[in-house]
């Protein structure tokens, strides 16, 4: 069986869960197997993970489980695994993903790939699965050979489709210790567009921008779009904008359907981290820019004109 | 405090990446090897800046081969005390994990510090697998952390904006940006680290589930299509159109 951890945002999935649900269910397909959900925490709908391909879902609940801590919630899943029978565990390449990826692979003895960018095939009784590596640079494809396998996705690698119904749900417990981290506070930003991580639009500016004073421009543009906006390494360091904005190499790594950067050169840590995206955008004022070698469209003129027109012809076409 | 920073060697950021003519390796001819950005800039200045205020002592553990020893200086040369080098194959993270575990167990490090991960393989495996090794608690992607006394209080990325967590020593961290400036080893850090010892230990982890079956390199793009700056009307039209994605 394979038994997908589902990421519980205060009672709701998120896109990055439900992605997860599908690649679980055509991972099952493949090893012609089943798809269960693992919830950790009340959640009202959990049922209907059932219409991304799960047949099951386990809900646990459990007061040494009420705040993340990656040592107590690797022995839950880990121990539904075990209590339920399923060889491979599937979960989300996020914060907690992170987490929980390599935690729960040491502890089954698993072998492991975080971050994979598209299904596994099947090479024998092995699964085979390709991910990013060098932020994008590169690919490489894994053979997993352990008969435990942990597998996280990436964001945005394929969509959650609607391949079943709603499902049972069944209650579980486990034994799991006294956590030894407590979270004490959380600053999200409530509302608003996605995550960079999950956003599927990224309006992005750099050096060119010549002070944080001029974002305006950008955060229209962003705005009318429902984009996330991103930022440069330069950009973050000088405290123009806040770091969680910074893509490339050594920021967040992104693929969303467009990426349109205003003021970027595009050096080659900046495109490492961007490269990925499906469309990319370019608007900068010196041809020679190397941007525009990796943009499917450019626009070689003063952004501080352009960028206003841009949003002003998005305007039209929505109206 | 005793803190042990876990180090790994990656190719320098502007490498263009090139595979064998047969595909099977990337080809690391020409290619230039730094320290991991994450663990040389955040999670070792961390444990230094720590080690200054509170006092102990900050040791760095690496697996690899001699030619590692270069970068393994240079984390001396910028104030580490000493440096550990297992000596094995660090292609497969959890053999890496299993490898700086078992020289480890026994030392009673307080904090463990691990890069959030590497930028060449990008797996963000080791320093959890560590954590669940070694049996410890384990935070995430941090970007601040205040320590008083034996608690911990750090603040970690999460998706959209940032959670702030309680932890006793000892523990397992992640540094990711935010958590400490990078620092130049001086000339004193240079000459001082040449002295400094680095051990060279043996491992007999040899258990690797996943492994490397080929690489590929990204398609390349197709040329750019300019667009008249006066006519945007028509770039949003492509967007719809042809690319889809508005
Ligand atoms: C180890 C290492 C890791 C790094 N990691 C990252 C990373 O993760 N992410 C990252 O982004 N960078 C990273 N960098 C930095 C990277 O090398 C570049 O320095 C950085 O990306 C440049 O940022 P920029 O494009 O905003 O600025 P610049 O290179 O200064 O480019 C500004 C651009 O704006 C254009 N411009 C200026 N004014 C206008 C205008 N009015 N209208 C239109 N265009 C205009 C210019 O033509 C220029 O192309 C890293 C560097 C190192 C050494």
């Amino acid at each position: 069986m394979v038994l997908v951890f589902v990421e519980n945002s205060d009672g709701k999935f998120k896109k990055a869960a439900l992605e997860a649900v599908t690649y679980g269910r055509k991972t099952a397909d493949l090893l012609g197997s089943e798809c269960h959900a693992l919830v950790i925490g009340a959640a009202d709908n959990a049922g209907e993970l059932g219409n991304y391909g799960a047949t099951k879902v386990y809900q646990l609940s459990n007061d040494n489980l009420n705040s993340f801590d990656s040592q107590t919630y690797t022995q839950a899943i880990s121990g539904v695994a075990n209590d339920k029978g399923a060889s491979t565990i599937i979960l989300s390449n996020n914060a907690s993903g992170m987490a929980l990826t390599g935690r729960l692979a040491a502890r089954l003895d698993a072998a492991c790939v975080s971050g994979a960018n598209a299904l596994p095939t099947l090479d024998g009784s092995n699964l085979r699965i390709k991910k990013n590596i060098f932020s994008g640079k590169a690919i490489s494809e894994m053979t997993l050979t352990g008969e435990k396998k942990v597998i996280s996705v990436t964001g945005n690698s394929l969509k959650p489709e609607t391949i079943g119904s709603p499902c049972e749900v069944e209650a579980v417990s486990v034994d799991v210790s006294a956590p030894k981290s407590k979270v004490i506070s959380q600053d999200k930003q409530t509302g608003g567009p996605a995550p960079l991580p999950e956003a599927e639009l990224v309006v992005s500016a750099g050096r060119g921008m010549k002070g944080p004073e001029n974002w305006g421009i950008i955060e229209d543009l962003a705005n009318i779009i429902g984009a996330t906006t991103a930022c440069s390494r330069p950009v973050a360091d000088t405290g123009w904008r806040p770091h969680h904005e910074h893509v490339g190499q050594t920021g967040v790594a992104i693929r969303p359907n467009l990426y349109i950067a205003a003021g970027i050169s595009g050096a080659i840590q900046h495109l490492a981290g961007v490269n990925q995206s499906k469309c990319i955008v370019v608007i900068n004022k010196d041809p020679e820019a190397p941007f525009f070698k990796a943009a499917d469209y450019g626009v070689c003129a003063d952004l501080f004109d352009v960028v206003p027109k841009l949003t002003e012809a998005i305007k039209k076409a929505k109206a | 405090m005793k803190q042990l920073v876990c180090l790994s060697k990656t190719p320098e950021t502007t490498t263009q990446i090139k595979l064998t003519g047969d595909g099977s390796q990337i080809d690391s001819n020409g290619v230039n090897y730094i320290l991991n950005p994450y663990d040389e800039w955040y999670a070792l200045v961390r444990a230094i800046e720590l080690k200054e205020a509170v006092g102990g002592t900050v040791t760095v553990i690496n697996v690899g081969d001699a030619s590692n020893d270069v970068v393994i200086r240079k984390a001396l040369a910028i104030g580490a005390d000493d440096a550990i080098r297992v000596d094995a194959d660090p292609s497969n993270a959890l053999g890496v994990a299993k490898s700086i575990a078992n020289n480890v167990k026994e030392a009673g490090y307080d904090i463990i510090y691990c890069g959030k991960e590497s930028i060449d393989y990008n797996g963000s495996q080791v320093p959890a697998m560590l954590a669940e090794l070694l049996d410890l608690p384990f935070v995430a992607l941090a970007t601040d952390m205040k320590v008083d006394g034996q608690t911990a209080t750090i603040k970690r990325d999460i998706e959209g904006g940032s959670e702030t967590v309680e932890v006793q020593t000892p523990f397992v961290l992640s540094a990711a940006k935010g958590l400490a400036e990078q620092r130049i080893p001086n000339m004193r850090g240079i000459m001082q680290s040449k002295r400094k010892p680095l051990n060279v230990v043996s491992s007999d982890v040899n258990d690797a589930k996943t492994q490397i079956s080929g690489y590929a390199l990204p398609s390349g793009k197709s040329e750019v299509k300019m667009i008249d700056p006066e006519n945007m009307d028509e770039l949003v039209r492509l967007l719809q159109e042809e690319a889809k994605v508005l």
